[in-house]
């Protein structure tokens, strides 16, 4: 037999072998025993010597074909063997995709502080500043310069804890505007704030009374700030915590501090108008109070009250959250029940 | 303030219905909180005529009466009221008829007698026991005047007037009487009311002879108007008067103090009538109360009074509380036969006191309280002179006493259109204006867009411009204001550092698991007491409602551990809770508490629960340490926190619990329950903290300025320090710090080791040391020398055996 023949009955069973392996390792011996330097191919090559001359690199480069046929044969079936491999492994390696996530720690925060976060960043997107006051109020800050003096028929409407003569929880958060106004220096520009806070009357507490409560004061003074400027500013308040579509109503009330005075509907953002059973069918609910602060309460601060005013509004972030989800018991603000508190993920 | 539909419409034209008028006056002036009429849901309910009585043949109180109902023939019906008589006017439920309560009539036989509809009481119809009138209180209600029988009854009795519930604001108190309701219609509609005023006849003796009157201080009295009626028969009220009464929620007595009424609620003007012949004088003065004097009112309630309370006296002891209550001494009874009727106007703040003081606020007092119309005092007394004398057939004595008086001038107020237009940010004209401010009745005059407007004093709450201003708002309607932001130079809105940082905090604090919740700061003197980490010292309320809510907080762990509770008795066990708010210590010394910012959490359960993929974790003090560690390191204090140990608060366990400290000040505190707490307060193993943040804002902090990212590697040493128990982690930590050299970065540890392995008492606390040079890579003998001086150290300072 040639070496020629022999190359190609080496090639011929090669293949074969290699075809029908597999397994990795099998396959590396096969490459090993034939590639090798005692191999099968060195050794066709290692008789060489005995050829002619002219006959040796038509040989040798046969040789070198047949080495290289085989190796491209080695490698294919190599991958092929690796792949199915691996296809095999990601098989095993197949999980339940609807088994339940790890549990990864998450608070949620209070219902009642996120309508007020929503609405301070309303009112700072606006050029206002918060502003906080204190909880233990003077009688002479929640009372006396909000225009409600001693013996004032309105006293009747919010009755007060007292420390002592001097000393209140304070009832409103209408005291701040007092405190604010006081300092504020008019040459510099506007005053334009809002003081959000917890507020205390003394009041049973039941489903719709709570002897602590939070509300939201706004107050706007300038030279030239107008009744349309409240309407507007709370237009513009309504539609962004109630919705785009939300209209507004005003009508006349009574608050020592505001001379116009108002009650403030939205149209109902349930029934969007119609009438259903959370606006008592009228397609309105009054969500907070407002009007143009009374010339006693600049003059009480030391503002001139012939060159500067402007509007105050008050709203309560608990009637807020009660009626925009619809909660019928302001003590479940209060309880810490987890269950409750947690269901409130944060819009946005 | 209930006003008839029925009688507003006797006193001005507008084209609305009951509803219509509810929503257009709410709109523009006082809020109509409902609309009711006492028929809704009765029907089949007529007038009959008792024709004939007689007994029920079984029965020895029942009669069987034959009652015309209008119809051919009367029919029989079986009555078990002892005061019902042959000839009376009654009303009668026929068959079919629905009563009060939803109660269906149905013919039907009593004993045996066939009974054809059921002859009613007023109560039956829905009237409660405050309205009807006490005379027919034990049996059925007779009608006073001859009625068409078959006609309706439910509209004889005015139960088909529709009623509107005013809610009217302090400001307002002009509409606690028909006629301001009247006006305020009017300018809503654009109409003048009509009222008929008749005039009083004086056929008796001169007033002066039968009174004197005095008022001791004129600013208790103001005005003090009297006239008196002589000859008079008490009786019932006609039943127009009684309707008007029921109606506004008051219960008829008799004609004279029903007369009272009637005109108080007509003008809005409280009467009192005493009895003149119990005065036991022919004098009435009018004076503060002595100390502990003594009067009996007409409720029958004794009181001993004070000089605060303002008497209305018969020269020597009082006989009427001013403008809240009369006295019993000379109440209007059967035997009545002259009257002295009292038409004044009280200073509201004493009367405010003294009804408050006896518990006795009326439809009187919360009028004077609130103010009264100067200009329609004498108008209400003579018109309630006139009907006494009508109704009681008696005489008007001649002439009136005023023992003081107040002119009713009317108030002038000037206002200019540009100001109007300023306020509202409208442009309105003069023309409306003007034609606004006339539909009130207000007369104004106006020249160049200056207004001057007279205010008559029935619109007493109106005094300077801003309420005019009002007026005109309403008015016009703030429908038709238009809706603008303001206008002004520009104002930069940004949150101060410390709401940025109490936001951030407790966004911080969610993120790492916990829920907010928000408790109560009046809470009670011991949990307002508990956990406090300084000497203040408590504030109270003056009047708590309960005990539970009396003392202001000084801490917010209590409020945590009452919601810890709460849920664990709602079988929530597995809490991660956090508030933020303010505590309120006061120094001493002080009146006024301090209020300051804190955050406070509670963990109690698993943090994580148990999973087919993870298993459960527990919390521990580790945990939370870790959750305060992370907030704390949120504020880049350039301080340390130190955790010292705190072994004395009786509600900490005494081995788990520690003080923070920072800058030898105490900011907070960190640990687990007492188990008996726990215990006493039916919860599980649960561990709290609480942070001063108002003390953390105030700390200095670290400057944040770039550093570079290391360009050359670290080194890492691990070494095993074998100590004593009671050597704390944080004096090993001291020592390597101090004797690790400047190439030290870091000291982890990653284990602590006590147990068998060990003698006992020991412990074995292992650290990865990591050495860097900024500069150059550090070499192997630099690290090892280092490290050599951290082992030696340890070993002299703290006997520590490294293995």
């Amino acid at each position: 037999m040639d070496l020629k023949t022999k190359l190609e009955q080496l090639r011929e069973e090669n293949k074969k072998r290699i075809k029908e392996t597999e397994d990795l390792d099998a396959l590396n011996q096969i490459r090993v025993n034939l590639l090798g330097k005692k191999g099968p191919i060195t050794e066709v090559l290692r008789g060489m010597k005995d050829l002619q001359p002219e006959e040796r690199p038509k040989v040798g480069a046969f040789a070198n074909q047949i080495k290289a046929d085989l190796q491209e044969n080695l490698q294919n079936r190599k991958e092929a063997l690796e792949q199915a491999a691996l296809t095999a492994k990601l098989a095993t390696e197949t999980i339940d995709v609807t088994l339940p996530g790890d549990q990864v720690v998450q608070g949620t925060p209070h219902i009642i502080d996120q309508i007020m976060d929503d609405i301070e960043e309303f009112f700072i997107g606006q050029g206002y500043q918060v502003v906080d006051g204190p909880e233990v109020e003077e009688d002479h800050y929640n009372f006396e310069m909000m225009n409600i003096p001693k013996d004032h028929p309105a006293r009747d409407m919010q009755d007060t804890f007292y420390i002592d003569d001097q000393l209140l929880m304070r009832s409103q958060t209408s005291p701040v505007q007092a405190r604010t106004l006081e300092v504020h220096d008019f040459s510099k520009g506007p005053l334009k704030m809002i003081s959000p806070g917890r507020v205390y009357r003394r009041d049973t507490d039941d489903a719709t009374h709570s002897h602590q409560f939070h509300q939201i004061e706004g107050l706007v003074i300038d030279k030239h700030i107008t009744m349309a400027d409240l309407k507007g500013t709370l237009l513009a308040l309504a539609q962004h915590v109630f919705g785009e579509d939300r209209q507004i109503r005003l009508r006349p009330s009574y608050f020592p501090f505001t001379e116009p005075s108002v009650e403030v509907d939205v149209s109902c953002f349930h029934c969007n108008g119609k009438g259903c059973a959370i606006c008592k069918y009228s397609g309105w609910i009054e969500v907070l109070g407002a009007g143009m602060v009374h010339p006693n309460v600049l003059t009480n601060a030391g503002v001139d009250a012939d060159v500067y005013g402007g509007f105050a509004f008050g709203l309560g972030p608990d009637r807020f959250a009660m009626l925009k989800y619809g909660i019928d018991d302001i003590r479940s603000f209060y309880q810490g029940d987890v269950r409750f508190l947690s269901q409130f993920k944060e819009e946005g | 303030m209930k006003v008839s539909y029925d009688w507003l419409k006797e006193l001005v034209d507008f084209p609305a219905t009951p509803e219509e008028l509810l929503d257009k006056v709410s709109r523009t002036g006082i809020e109509v909180d409902s609309v009711s009429r006492m028929a809704d849901g009765l029907k089949k309910v007529v007038v009959g005529r008792v024709v004939s009585l007689k007994m029920h043949p079984d029965s020895d109180h029942l009669h069987v009466a034959m009652v015309d109902t209008g119809e051919d023939e009367p029919r029989q019906i079986v009555c078990g009221a002892p005061n019902i008589e042959e000839g009376q006017t009654v009303i009668v439920a026929l068959p079919g008829a629905r009563i009060g309560d939803n109660v269906k009539i149905k013919r039907g036989k009593m004993r045996g007698v066939e009974s054809d509809g059921m002859i009613c009481a007023l109560q039956e119809l829905g009237f409660s026991n405050d309205i009807a009138p006490k005379a027919y209180d034990a049996g059925i209600y007779v009608f006073d005047e001859p009625l068409e029988p078959g006609s309706d009854a439910l509209k004889a009795l005015g139960m088909e007037d529709a009623v509107l519930d005013f809610e009217i604001t302090p400001n307002r108190a002009d509409a606690l009487g028909m006629r301001g309701v009247a006006w305020e219609v009017g300018a809503t509609y654009g109409n003048k009311p009509h009222f008929e005023d008749k005039p009083v006849v004086e056929t008796g003796k001169p007033v002066a002879d039968y009174l004197s009157v005095k008022v001791a201080d004129e600013k208790d009295a103001p005005s003090y108007q009297m006239r008196v009626v002589d000859n008079i028969t008490i009786k019932d009220s006609p039943l127009w008067l009684q309707r008007r009464l029921w109606n506004a929620g008051i219960r008829p007595i008799n004609n004279i103090v029903d007369v009272t009424n009637l005109i108080m609620l007509g003008y809005g003007q409280p009467l009192h009538a005493f009895d003149y012949d119990k005065l036991g004088s022919k004098q009435i003065l009018v004076r503060r109360a002595t100390p502990g004097e003594p009067l009996t009112t007409l409720d029958g309630n004794d009181h001993e009074l004070t000089p605060d309370d303002i008497v209305i006296t018969n020269g020597e002891k009082p006989i009427a509380l001013a403008g809240v209550m009369g006295g019993l001494n000379s109440e209007i009874t059967a035997g009545t036969t002259t009257v002295a009727i009292e038409a004044a106007m009280f200073a509201g703040t004493p009367i405010r006191k003294t009804a408050l003081r006896y518990n006795l606020r009326s439809e009187a007092s919360s009028r004077f309280e609130k103010g009264i119309d100067v200009g329609s005092i004498n108008k209400a007394l003579d018109e309630a002179a006139r009907l006494m004398a009508a109704l009681g057939d008696g005489e008007v004595a001649t002439g009136t006493i005023s023992a003081s008086h107040v002119d009713p001038e009317p108030v002038e107020v000037d206002i200019s259109l540009d100001r109007i237009n300023h306020i509202l940010g409208t442009q309105l004209d003069a023309k409306t204006v003007t034609g606004l401010f006339d539909r009130l009745g207000f007369e104004v005059t106006e020249a160049d867009g200056l207004f001057s407007v007279l205010v008559p004093t029935r619109r007493w709450d109106i005094h300077i411009e801003a309420d005019l201003i009002e007026e005109v708002a309403r008015l016009y309607g703030f429908d038709n204001l238009p809706s603008t932001l303001p206008t002004t130079t520009m104002t930069v809105g940004e949150f101060t550092a410390s709401q940025a940082r109490r936001k951030r905090s407790r966004k911080l604090l969610e993120g790492l698991g916990l829920t907010q919740i928000i408790s109560y700061a009046l809470t009670t003197p011991a949990k307002a007491a508990a956990f406090a980490i300084d000497d203040s010292e408590e504030t109270h309320v003056a009047f708590p409602m309960t005990e539970d809510h009396q003392t202001l907080r000084r801490n917010l762990v209590s409020g945590l551990i009452d919601a810890v509770a709460y849920n664990v008795a709602r079988k929530q066990t597995d809490l991660a809770l956090y508030e933020q708010g303010r505590i309120f210590p006061r120094s001493a010394g002080h009146t006024r508490p301090q209020e300051v910012e804190y955050i406070a959490g509670a963990l109690s359960g698993n943090v994580i629960q148990a999973g087919w993929h993870q298993a459960a974790k527990p919390v521990d003090f580790y945990y939370v340490k870790g959750i305060v560690d992370s907030l704390l390191a949120d504020y880049r204090l350039a301080g340390p926190v130190e955790y010292q140990a705190l072994v004395d608060d009786p509600c900490l366990h005494p081995g788990q619990s520690a003080k923070l400290v920072l800058d030898g000040e105490v900011i907070g505190l960190i640990g687990r329950l007492h188990p008996q707490f726990e215990r006493a307060q039916k919860i599980n193993e649960t561990y709290v903290f609480e942070l001063n943040l108002d003390a953390l804002l105030a700390a200095s902090r670290t400057e944040m300025t770039a550093v570079a990212a290391p360009k050359f590697p670290s080194v890492t040493r691990d070494i095993a320090v074998q100590v004593t128990a009671n050597i704390t982690n944080a004096e090993i930590q001291a020592v390597i710090a101090k004797n690790g050299g400047k190439f030290l970065q870091d000291a982890h540890l990653f284990d602590v080791y006590s147990g068998k392995k060990l003698a006992p008492g020991l412990k074995s606390l292992a650290y990865t040391l990591t050495y860097r040079r900024k500069d150059a890579t550090l070499t192997d003998d630099e690290v090892t020398k280092a490290n050599d001086r951290v082992e030696a150290a340890l070993k002299s300072e703290l006997g520590a055996v490294i293995r």
